[in-house]
């Protein structure tokens, strides 16, 4: 049988099957519909709201080393009360310190702006903007969420083991991690955060081959390459870098394993460490971890970037009720960034030693990313340029976002310089450069795509008044947070201390760390107004009555209001133009789905 | 803009596999260059970690034995050597399986089923037995007991890299195995048959090809430079 054949035939057996599946509407069970869901946008749901568990809980943690940083010489005896023997005294102790840093940087850039993220919007979207009735496989799927899900909760017990979770930095550099002798984070917590983080490798591996797969076979007839949304292009570039940047995080981390528990000196040589003594191990390098990690480190920053870039284009177009500008630079810059992002990680390492020509390479490099970058923000500066816009929740987190990335974007021109780098690297310049563009822009590009896709989620919309306040308080709040710390860096102060009081040169900012803390503690309880929002309108929000309640062009506004698995009733609808004909020929917008008339003008 | 005027090339133009083949075969694809990563990764550190050392064991004075031989043979890399004939021509029965699989010869996939299956297990009792001989002579991880070529004191890194990358080598092929074994009672079964097609073996013959393929990478390190 011919290999067209069969191709043809699964298409068939998938439609007819789903279409049976519509007109009959199966009995589901509770577990077969929200717990071992298959259906893709249920999928979407669970990463979504996991993601959101897990950034409370980061955020949680961040505002308890704030605490820390704003206040250190006063004591919260609630803080005892919470943390127990981590809170001696009501103050926190060192170790608990490491511990809080290390797991909310986990945590914020593996669980909920990779799995939170790229897993909600990539299955939620993928199969509603291709015009796929589901995934290429459901069941595989599935498979990513459980496995996400379980790294979720071995990643939780480690904070619960006698001697605490692993405090060694989210990098886990070697010797500090390879080492139990090293720290009390260093023993039972760090078994437990590799365990966590291989089992979250599987997840995403799983999650990428199948959003790689649907957007390359599973197209509705009509949906060229060409005309998919930018979101897809963004979300299929995040994936291909995903299947090809964790295998080797996996594998640095599997020699780090040997190294802890079996003897060997893959990043182990004889050196000597206080409270250990000399080890015994001979010809390992600890800088081979900081290349396999960086390996995947590098991509990893575009994995968390480029689903925020891709929604933000869409929503951007959208409300400004304009064509996207450049739509073919826009594909062409996500291109290069993905390319370049395998090309620049040792500029994260320029302090290790590493041989100065080869780190004028990677400045070189990594200078590039900025061409692309400078591309997409200037599409989107021109996509809104004398755009009818639409101030929409969704529309001022997609505005915010391109701020963030601009005002981020420009210290990394910095940072990407190796002789700079060495007066900013391990400085609070870096902890401003990345929280800004790839921390809070990215939960910008989040909030955007949750304020304008929740309706198509749950047929109700949030509250727009509290969309209102979450967001000027949060990027006001994230401007006062992180722009204060450069100064901070610029004047040397270090990243990842305990305290600062022992140094005369940092008591000049012990006013503007308070202020700090004291604005992020406002910040996260402003998320928890969000959260509010969120679960409320599930239940309680004002009800969608409208198919296309944007007018957008793209595909999954045309399913119902509540789509079933499957998507939609009957036939797929078939394509005939790109997703961005706003206000041509005299029409505010064109669905994706209707053909091109006779006397229609063509670009 | 391109997307409005210009007719896509048909097989681009969405509603068929711009590729021709159904998306298990292309999830296949791509996860095999996802581990093909895991294995560079891999290598390339053992490459960095040997370049960076001063000697390394001569492999010709390490891999010297085979099964039933005495204290004093000397018979460099013929063992590995028969490993490796043994692994390829396992590959070449799972074309013939693959292709029998083409014709819906259920008798042809059945018999080079097994005869693959055979050579994978071949091949695990090989690196068994050759393991075995090395912690006999007291290699393990974190044990070296081979001097450098040069006669001078060796680290361990060598055992270390050999067990850990031979040893997930290894685990591909025990799970090729495995995927052969479940493809060999879904054949026997008659899954394919009232499928209409042997589309799943030749999956799981792209998954073998490809633990073979990383073998003779693995070879060429450990073995021969």
């Amino acid at each position: 049988m011919s290999n067209e054949a069969v191709v043809h035939t699964h298409h068939d057996a998938v439609h007819e099957v789903h279409g049976d599946h519509h007109e009959h509407h199966h009995h589901e069970t509770f577990i077969t519909k929200y717990v071992f869901s298959q259906d893709h946008k249920m999928i979407a749901k669970q990463f979504l709201i996991t993601g959101m568990f897990w950034a409370v809980l980061g955020g949680l943690m961040s505002v308890l080393f704030r605490l820390q940083l704003g206040y250190p010489d006063s004591n919260f005896p609630w803080l005892h009360s919470l943390l127990g023997k981590w809170a001696e005294n009501g103050h926190i102790t060192p170790d608990a310190y490491y511990a809080l840093v290390t797991t909310h940087g986990t945590v914020l850039v593996f669980f909920v702006l990779t799995a939170g993220l790229s897993g909600t919007f990539a299955n939620f979207l993928i199969p509603l903007q291709v015009g796929a009735r589901d995934m290429a496989s459901p069941f595989l799927n599935m498979l990513s969420y459980w496995f996400f899900f379980t790294a979720s909760v071995v990643m939780l017990s480690s904070l619960f083991v006698e001697t605490g979770p692993f405090s060694g930095g989210w990098t886990a550099y070697p010797p500090l991690s390879a080492l139990g002798d090293a720290s009390p984070g260093s023993k039972t917590g760090m078994d437990l955060w590799l365990i966590s983080m291989a089992l979250f490798v599987v997840s995403s591996l799983l999650g990428g081959l199948n959003y790689i797969a649907t957007i390359l076979n599973m197209r509705t007839k009509g949906m060229s390459m060409t005309r998919l949304p930018l979101t897809i292009w963004a979300l299929f570039f995040t994936a291909v870098l995903g299947v090809l940047s964790f295998p080797v995080l996996f594998s640095g981390f599997i020699l780090l394993i040997f190294d802890r528990n079996f003897g060997t000196s893959f990043y182990l040589s004889d050196i000597f460490i206080s409270k250990v003594g000399a080890l015994p191990n001979e010809g390992g390098s600890a800088i081979l971890y900081q290349h396999l990690f960086w390996f995947l480190g590098h991509p990893e920053v575009y994995i968390i970037l480029l689903p925020a870039m891709g929604m933000v284009s869409e929503i951007l177009s959208v409300n400004s009720r304009k064509p996207i500008f450049g739509y073919m630079a826009m594909v062409g810059s996500l291109f290069a960034i993905a390319v370049l992002a395998f090309l620049v990680w040792a500029h994260h390492m320029f302090v290790t030693g590493l041989n100065p020509f080869l780190g004028s390479i990677f400045v070189l490099l990594t200078l590039l990313i900025a061409v692309p970058s400078a591309i997409k923000v200037f599409n989107w500066l021109t996509t809104l340029w004398r755009g009818s816009i639409r101030f929409t929740p969704g529309m001022m987190f997609a505005i915010g976002f391109v701020s963030l990335f601009i005002s981020g974007g420009l210290t990394g021109i910095w940072l990407g310089n190796s002789a700079l780098d060495i007066h900013l690297h391990d400085t609070y310049f870096v902890i401003a450069h990345f929280h800004i563009v790839m921390g809070v822009a990215s939960m910008f590009g989040m909030f955007a795509g949750i304020y304008h896709w929740f309706p198509k989620m749950y047929g109700r919309y949030l509250n727009n008044t509290l969309g209102y306040i979450h967001f000027w308080v949060t990027i006001a709040g994230a401007y006062m947070i992180f722009w204060p710390m450069h100064y901070e860096g610029l004047a040397g102060m270090p990243r990842r201390y305990y305290d600062y009081g022992n140094w005369e040169s940092f008591k000049q900012f012990i006013e503007l760390n308070r202020f700090i803390s004291t604005v992020a503690m406002i910040v996260f309880a402003v998320q928890i107004l969000f959260l509010f929002n969120f679960f409320y309108s599930i239940f309680k929000g004002r009800k969608m009555t409208q198919l296309n309640p944007y007018g957008a062009n793209t595909l999954e506004w045309t399913t119902p209001l509540r789509p079933g698995h499957g998507n939609w009733p009957g036939e797929i609808p078939e394509v005939h133009r790109w997703a961005y004909d706003y206000g041509k020929d005299g029409k505010e917008f064109i669905s994706q789905t209707a053909p091109v008339g006779a006397d229609e003008s063509h670009h | 803009m391109a997307s409005t005027t210009v007719t896509p090339t048909k097989m681009w133009s969405g509603g068929k596999s711009p590729f021709n083949v159904e998306y298990g075969k292309l999830m296949m694809w791509y996860f095999l260059m996802s581990d093909a990563f895991t294995f560079g990764a891999f290598l390339i550190s053992y490459g960095t970690i040997r370049f960076s050392t001063n000697g390394w064991p001569d492999p010709n004075k390490v891999f010297k034995s085979y099964p039933f031989a005495g204290e004093s043979t000397n018979a460099p890399l013929v063992f590995v050597s028969i490993m490796t004939f043994i692994l390829i021509i396992s590959s070449v029965t799972m074309v013939l399986a693959v292709h029998a699989g083409h014709k819906m010869d259920k008798r042809g996939v059945v018999k080079n089923l097994i005869l693959t299956i055979l050579g994978g297990l071949a091949f695990l009792s090989c690196q068994a037995w050759e393991w075995t001989h090395l912690y006999h002579e007291g290699a393990w991880w974190g044990h070296n007991p081979f001097p450098n070529a040069d006669m001078t004191a060796s680290s361990t890194n060598f055992t270390n890299y050999f067990f850990t990358i031979t040893g997930f080598h290894g685990f591909h092929v025990f799970s090729g195995v495995i995927i052969n074994i479940i493809m060999l009672i879904m054949t026997l079964t008659d899954k394919f048959e009232k499928r209409g097609h042997y589309l799943m073996i030749e999956k799981a013959g792209l998954y073998w090809h490809f633990v073979d393929l990383v073998w003779v990478f693995v070879f060429t390190c450990f073995y021969l430079i």
